[in-house]
């Protein structure tokens, strides 16, 4: 059981990018590449867990008191923020595809190729 | 002096927000100052830190987090010679390409203005990071800033496309990173790369680390556009405006590379150093991507996309530099990277000329037209034969130290294969510039991918600006190879960033380092193979690009048995290049487990 | 390559990825023990160092302060990038919208109250950050949804003055911008960029924890700002289908 999280990471990461790989709408892409994402994110909040572990936060919590990892959830934070920044990217050229060419196919969007 | 390495970052990231935060207000000559002023004032302080770190690394702790007992807290910049070079061609290259778009761009010029700074901010600091998930932070910084950039021209579906290309690829190697990211710090507890380092000395490797390398190296080779991980190249640089182009393969693509290069000596090496599969693995990847690039590139007719593709090979030849894993392999790229990014800069440049000149960027349609405009000619063709390697010119220095490097190490049929990518990608320039400036060689060539036209660009440009910045460019890329006492730097600056002992003990424990030696101000010398190759890549890109340009004159049987045995992997390399992204990730899946795969049986046990 | 020989060469690949993945996970400590040193340094010195009880927070806007840094210039990148990409949209689609209000006013009131709980959440989150769970980008995201909440209940014309660029850029630039100056003056009066530079205060107290709360501020104003011009600039492109009878109305 106790590897059980990295191994649902691993997995929602190479289900993410076989969504990516086989997507025919560039919406449904970019919500899998947020999933590929998201792997990373359990990966490192998985990495950081102590056992009985609180939030590190001490606010009426003795000092010294065991808590998790703090720093995998600062990472996690500026992981989300990368996501969201490439995620709204990707929509705004969906959105440019479909006014140009009518469709969100990535399959059917080869403009230039060779 | 250890102030100036974050304000490479800071200055130009202000800019950026006080550019896009008074747009409403500030009269455009006010603006357009400001951010030239910016991204120049970064470079002459890159200049400045590049004299600096002659001793010594200075490194800069954030928030005054310094390590205690070789645990770092915070996060550092650590600058030595190599990285403050770095840092100085990414200002110069930024610079030049911001004073070329003043007039080359005048649509929504502030929010190109603003990212391009945020791009030079966000390289900056990716060069100088020591700490592995802030390299993350700067690579995806820049990253977003390109993927728009790339988008610029939004009116046709070919920009789309290329952005949409570049921003999956890209992201997805973004993430691999961050996965690799997880599983360093599950093994180490620290995120500090010295300290990682550190770390990984005891305990051995084991399966772990090699994957987690793996992540690592396929995230920056993503960026690096390698093969089987350069498609989304191509698509990106055809359509971006010139001067996103000139930044982008200059210095955006290469700097994949240095991330290589650096978490190797600060990292890898530790557990892995004692043998040469890690280096080994990137020197074929190197090859592999030299060859079949320069090839791409001498199948293209437009004019971007060639280029791109010659951006690939030359990328191709830099990581072979660097997989030889030793001072010259290592010095040799990085000459070549400043003689590179300037001559690549430079060609895009004076494609962009072309492009306002005449509304179009096909090699085949502009056929001729070139003639009379002789400035831009001669900096095409010289920028050309520096690329190739011709001798004394360009990359040519950083080409010698390479093939000595890999002489030394009993590989000395590294430099040949080479040496044969950038002749295939120099005959494909040289066919260009032909056909475009002196009108030679037919009016159609069926090999040649099919035909993209772009949009016109503005018409009311300053010409003479646009021709002087590529002129520019040109000559000081040329240069670089004869500038006496650079190749001596170079090669010290490699032993520096080797030296993966000294760089941990100055960063977690504050250690002066060695005095460097008194280096000599005088031409590096370069073997007699080195100008053999020179001269034999120049003379075979010459006859190659003929034979592309009088292809059909070609006596009968030896064009009838050239079409039977070339037409077929032509076709096939054309249809791999195929501008759909789900193929790309699906070669980004395959690049990334069999290199992981190679690791894994090379380095287990 | 045909779907179906992607299929093919895709199928291989991944499997060997996930042969990969599962060595390294056998090589990983097991889930719950996390072994350091980092997260546990940081648990002990960040709280009687910087005066804050909430490390994470620490972490973010002091320890780790310039990777927050980086991630402002992200969403700030993303902005101008979107910006730029959708300016052909924008301009193409702004003669044809048009707005609907929602029929119900049970929903409406409803609305209002969510649109209430949410900025006083926003708030909460924003202030006491540092403190207890929250932080200027949780909070901003909060904001924001709050004020895109108006958009449902309300209309177009409501929703309004919260899109007006000429107010949100030099915002949202001020967010940026004040976090990079922060972090100048720390340099500027001697020490490292981003060094912690106020009185700390008491722990646990609002005044507390120095530039962290300054840091906290700016970013929970440029995150607020970004989020609203991000969702505008979505909405802008985005027409209501509309009944012939609504349009009517």
């Amino acid at each position: 059981m106790s590897y059980l999280p990295y191994a649902v990471a691993a997995w929602i990461c190479l289900w993410g990018i076989a969504g990516i790989a086989t997507s025919r709408n560039l919406i449904h892409l970019a919500v899998c590449l947020t999933v590929t994402q998201s792997s990373s994110y359990v990966f490192l909040l998985a990495v950081g867990y102590v056992e009985h572990g609180k939030a590190p936060i001490f606010l009426g919590t003795k000092l010294g008191s065991t808590a998790v990892d703090p720093v995998v959830q600062a990472l996690a934070l500026t992981d989300v923020v990368v996501s969201v920044a490439v995620i709204a990217l990707i929509l705004a050229l969906a959105l440019d595809a479909h006014r140009l060419s009518g469709t969100v196919d990535p399959d059917r969007l080869a403009d230039i190729s060779g | 002096m250890t102030w100036i390495p974050p304000l490479l970052v800071t200055i130009p990231l202000l800019a950026a927000a006080v550019t896009a935060g008074l747009d409403h207000v500030t009269p455009e000559p006010v603006q357009d100052a400001l951010v030239v002023c910016a991204s120049a004032a970064t470079t002459a302080l890159a200049f400045v830190l590049l004299w600096q770190v002659e001793s010594h690394e200075v490194v800069h702790w954030f928030g005054g987090w310094r390590p205690h007992h070789g645990v770092a807290l915070g996060i550092d910049f650590a600058v030595g010679p190599l990285a403050a070079g770095m840092c100085a061609v990414i200002g110069l290259v930024v610079t030049l390409a911001l004073v070329y778009s003043l007039t080359f761009l005048r649509e929504a010029a502030r929010a190109f203005d603003a990212l391009m700074l945020v791009a030079l901010g966000a390289m900056c600091g990716f060069a100088m990071s020591g700490d592995l998930f802030n390299l993350f932070v700067w690579l995806e910084l820049m990253a977003v800033s390109a993927y728009a950039l790339t988008g610029f021209q939004v009116e046709r579906l070919g920009p789309v496309q290329g952005a949409v290309n570049f921003a999956i690829t890209n992201s997805l190697g973004g993430y691999l990173f961050a996965v690799g990211i997880a599983l360093v710090y599950a093994r180490t507890g620290a995120l500090d790369l010295a300290q990682i380092g550190n770390a990984l000395a005891h305990g051995g490797a084991g399966g772990l680390v090699i994957v987690a390398m793996t992540l690592l190296f396929c995230g920056f080779l993503i960026k690096g556009a390698v093969v089987p991980f350069h498609l989304w190249a191509a698509d990106a640089y055809a359509v971006a405006p010139a001067p996103v182009c000139a930044v982008l393969g200059g210095v955006m693509t290469d700097i994949g590379l240095i991330g290589v290069a650096r978490l190797y000596w600060t990292v890898f090496s530790v557990p892995f150093g004692h043998g040469h599969a890690v280096g080994d693995v990137l020197v074929w990847l190197g090859i592999v991507t030299a060859v079949l690039a320069g090839t791409m590139a001498f199948l293209q007719r437009h004019l971007k996309r060639m280029l791109a593709y010659s951006v690939v090979c030359h990328i191709g030849i830099m990581l072979a530099g660097i997989g030889l894993l030793d001072s010259h392999g290592l010095a040799g790229s990085e000459l070549m990277f400043l003689a590179h990014a300037l001559l690549t800069a430079g060609l895009f440049f004076v494609a962009g000329i072309l492009h306002v000149d005449h509304a179009l960027i096909d090699e085949l349609h502009l056929r001729g037209r070139g003639r009379g405009s002789w400035v831009p000619a001669i900096a095409w063709f010289a920028a050309t034969l520096g690329l190739i390697g011709t001798p004394y010119v360009g990359i040519y220095l950083g080409h010698g130290l390479l093939d000595e490097g890999a002489t030394e190490l009993g590989r000395a049929w590294v430099p040949a294969l080479l040496w044969l990518g950038s002749a295939l990608a120099g005959a494909a320039l040289l066919r260009a510039g032909a056909r475009i400036f002196l009108g030679w060689g037919d009016e159609t060539d069926p090999l040649l991918g099919k035909v993209v036209e772009e949009e016109p660009v503005e018409r009311d440009v300053l010409r003479p600006l646009l021709v002087g910045v590529a002129l520019v460019a040109v000559v000081l890329g040329l240069v670089i190879s004869v500038v006496p006492g650079l190749g001596q730097r170079a090669g010290y600056a490699a032993q520096r960033f080797r030296d993966t002992r000294a760089y941990a003990a100055r960063v977690l424990h504050d250690r002066r380092m060695a005095p460097p030696q008194s280096l000599p101000i005088s031409l590096e010398h370069t073997t007699p193979e080195s100008l053999l190759y020179g001269a034999g890549a120049t003379i075979a890109a010459l006859g190659l690009a003929v034979v592309g340009l009088y292809r059909r004159r070609l006596p009968r049987v030896v064009s009838a048995v050239a079409t039977r045995t070339l037409a077929p992997p032509i076709r096939v390399l054309h249809e791999l290049h195929s501008g759909v992204v789900g193929d790309y990730v699906t070669w980004i899946a395959v690049g990334t487990a069999v290199t992981g795969g190679v690791w894994a049986l090379l380095l287990h046990g | 390559m045909s779907r179906r020989t992607r299929l093919l060469v895709l199928g291989p690949a991944l499997a060997g990825l996930a042969a990969l993945f599962a060595w390294a996970i056998a090589g990983l400590p097991a889930f719950g023990d996390y072994r350091g040193p980092y997260g546990f340094v940081l648990n002990r010195v960040v709280v009687p160092l910087r005066h804050t009880t909430n490390v994470v927070m620490g972490t973010t806007f002091d320890v780790r302060g310039i990777d927050t840094m980086g991630e402002e210039f992200i969403l700030f990148a993303a902005v101008l990038g979107v910006t730029l990409l959708l300016r052909d949209e924008a301009r193409s689609r702004r003669a044809e919208r048009r707005t609907r209000r929602l029929p119900s006013d049970a929903v409406r009131l409803l609305g209002v109250a969510m649109i209430g709980a949410g900025l006083l959440v926003a708030l909460w989150l924003m202030a006491f950050g540092y403190i207890t769970p929250g932080g200027g980008f949780q909070g901003g995201v909060v904001f924001a949804g709050a004020v895109v909440l108006l958009y449902v209940v309300g209309s177009h014309r409501d929703y309004h003055p919260f899109r007006d660029e000429e107010v949100l850029d030099p915002l949202e630039a001020l967010g940026v911008g004040g976090y990079v100056v922060v972090g100048l003056a720390a340099l500027v009066s001697g020490g490292a960029f981003l060094t912690n530079l106020f009185g700390l205060g008491e722990t646990g107290a609002l005044v507390s924890s120095g530039s962290i709360a300054l840091l906290n501020w700016a970013s929970a104003i440029a995150v607020s700002c970004a989020t609203l011009l991000l969702f505008s600039e979505f909405l802008e492109t985005y027409v209501v289908p509309l009944d012939a009878e609504d349009s009517a109305a």
